[in-house]
């Protein structure tokens, strides 16, 4: 194992059982990412992108083989520590943003640190982060319903970062968007990159991976 | 701390508020069924229990048939209308060892004829020491007899044949030829039901009056003792029962403590009957929350994997869930508890009759029992919804429209 990876896998299967019979979304897939890597994770649709993805999230376990992040087997790990892992060290972004809509944009980004830190969150963070992706105080006041798709990928990537992950997955960022507001958010997460974090990117959209250093593409639950 | 997971569940309950509120009608309807129920049986219990301890601290003393004691002649009144007599010696017995239980008295009783005016009726005369009389009755009017010729009447006899203080009143069998005629000085309080002396219908005189008119002096149709304390009860019955008896059944005791306890014991038991056929609307109060709760669930499965996703724990979905059911128990339950002091209040005074014992903390006390059970009822009902929230899987959940 690569003394700087910090996502392994190795031989993951994912199987989803159907009544018609077992559909194969990931088959055997090894590979590994490098800490501060930019990758970008490409295949048509229905080739398990977005499978292996929630793999590499610890949104789901596989059916057979081992994933590594930081090191640590996920599978030895119980619901309750896959959970802080996604708390502490992944930052997920959706294509449907996937904001809370009970909650306004700060308390949006704000919920992740509670949950971490169980108290609110006083030293301006959750503001500052806000700040850094165009949104203002009042916009911040605003429940999801009430932002457009480019201010709700933001408040999304604002929370997404608020609990300062090693890790940032995302999937189809800018699906949603227009080109002008993808490309915005493309150069922020490319500039989060250059700080350090490193990223996962879904997309079948040639124009988003040429941000990544480097390209994985799968076809039919296989890297190829 | 700020509770994000507290304030998910009030928005939700507030975006969904006329959901919210028929299902918290639910509890309030049951709370204030429990609770009103509650309290009616405890006001009915009270209410008979006071009644009845007036003469629960009596103790009746009556001959045993075939003991031998005076010739009789007797009859009516309680005690069971038993010739046997009671006779001096026997008494002198009793009040040796019930004295130090409280108040020993001997009372003559019989059931004559008598004529007030041109009206004609029969009536119990009791004979009674005029000390007793002054420690045992509770004048309305009046006084209490200081001659042989003066008595006292009961409240109801007076209304029956109109009698006042001055009144006059004939006792005994014109046609046999023997009257005494009597004056009333005096008219009781009502007394209501008692084992000891039923004075309500009864004209009441001296010793000598009553030995004076039918003789038998020193044979007492019962000898009654007024316990100082109610709980001597069992003592006083087992010890006159056990010495007076030693070697022949010369007596027979009665107390009301037995019974007190059997008519409490039964209004207990209608009381749990009828508070759970109240609580059935608790029943439906609980369906109704578990449906609420399982709509909030299914229409929240995406939020529940956004949350998931983003390192909410299953224990925080549960609360989530928990705190919505809460709330709504909680809200239902306060706002039930203030109806039923109204309702309650209603149905008390319809029912028994009496709201003087409303306010009382035995009957109040049904009150927060009804909300604990209308709130754990609520807790109940979303436990499995809760339950099932927090075992999506994330995935899935995120896959939900």
């Amino acid at each position: 194992m690569p003394g700087d990876a910090i996502i392994e896998l190795c031989g993951v299967t994912k199987v989803y059982p159907l009544p018609a019979g077992d559909v194969v979304a990931l088959d055997r897939v090894s590979m590994t990412i490098g800490n501060g890597e930019f990758v970008a994770i490409m295949g048509p649709s229905g080739s398990g992108k977005t499978t292996l993805l929630n793999q590499l999230g610890c949104l789901d376990r596989p059916t057979s083989g081992d994933l590594f992040i930081n090191d640590r087997n996920t599978r030895e790990m119980n619901d309750r520590e896959l959970t802080s892992l996604r708390l502490n060290t992944i930052g997920y972004i959706f294509q449907r943003f996937n904001l809370l809509p009970l909650l306004s944009a700060y308390e949006n980004v704000e919920f992740p640190y509670l949950m971490k830190h169980r108290r609110p969150d006083s030293s301006g963070r959750v503001g500052e982060l806000l700040a850094q992706v165009g949104i203002d105080r009042t916009m911040a006041t605003h429940k999801p319903p009430e932002l457009s798709g480019g201010q709700q990928q933001r408040v999304a990537i604002a929370r997404a970062l608020v609990n300062d992950p090693q890790i940032l997955l995302c999937d189809e960022p800018t699906g949603n968007l227009d080109s002008v507001t993808g490309q915005q958010i493309m150069e922020m997460l490319t500039d989060l990159n250059r700080k350090g974090r490193t990223i996962v990117i879904v997309t079948h959209d040639p124009g988003v991976a040429r941000y990544a250093q480097r390209i994985i593409t799968v076809r039919d639950g296989r890297v190829a | 701390m700020k509770d994000i997971i507290l304030q998910l569940s009030l928005r939700s309950i507030r975006i969904h508020f006329l959901r919210s509120v028929l299902a918290a009608l639910g509890i309030v309807i049951g709370v204030v069924a429990i609770s009103s129920m509650g309290m009616m049986g405890a006001n009915m219990t009270l209410s008979v229990t006071e009644e009845l301890s007036k003469m629960a601290n009596i103790v009746v003393i009556t001959a045993a048939s075939g003991s031998g004691g005076g010739p009789g002649g007797a009859v009516g009144g309680f005690g069971g209308g038993s010739d046997e007599k009671i006779s001096e010696e026997e008494f002198q017995d009793i009040q040796k060892i019930a004295e130090k239980y409280g108040l020993v008295y001997v009372v003559y009783r019989e059931s004559d004829r008598i004529k007030v005016g041109d009206r004609e009726g029969r009536s119990t005369i009791y004979g009674l020491d005029e000390d007793v009389m002054r420690r045992i009755f509770t004048l309305s009017d009046g006084a209490f007899p200081k001659s042989t010729a003066s008595v006292i009447v009961g409240p109801t006899l007076a209304e029956r044949y109109e009698l006042k203080v001055g009144s006059r009143i004939k006792i005994g069998d014109e046609d046999e030829g023997v009257t005494t005629t009597v004056k009333v000085v005096g008219i009781l309080e009502e007394r209501g039901m008692s084992n000891d002396i039923n004075s309500d219908m009864a004209i009441i005189g001296s010793e000598k009056l009553f030995t004076g008119i039918y003789g038998n002096e020193g044979e007492y149709n019962q000898v009654n003792l007024i316990l100082n304390d109610i709980n001597d009860s069992q003592k006083a019955r087992t010890e006159i029962l056990e010495k007076m008896n030693r070697k022949k059944t010369r007596v027979n005791v009665q107390d009301s403590s037995r019974m007190l306890e059997s008519i409490t014991s039964t209004l207990g038991t209608m009381t749990t009957f009828v508070m759970a056929i109240a609580g059935i609307s608790l029943l439906v109060a609980a369906t109704s929350i578990f449906n609420v709760m399982m709509m909030s669930v299914t229409e929240r499965v995406r939020e529940i994997g956004i949350m998931r996703s983003i390192g909410a724990q299953k224990s925080e979905i549960r609360r989530m869930f928990l705190y919505e059911s809460i709330v709504l128990g909680v809200v239902g339950a306060s706002i039930g508890a203030v109806l039923s002091l109204g309702i309650g209040w209603i149905v008390v005074l319809a029912m028994v009759g009496s709201t003087d014992y409303f306010f009382l903390p035995e009957s109040l006390l049904y009150i927060p029992f009804a909300m604990l059970v209308g709130i754990a009822v609520c807790v109940l009902s979303g436990v499995y919804p809760a339950w099932r929230a927090a075992d999506l899987d994330p995935v899935e959940a995120l896959r939900a429209e």
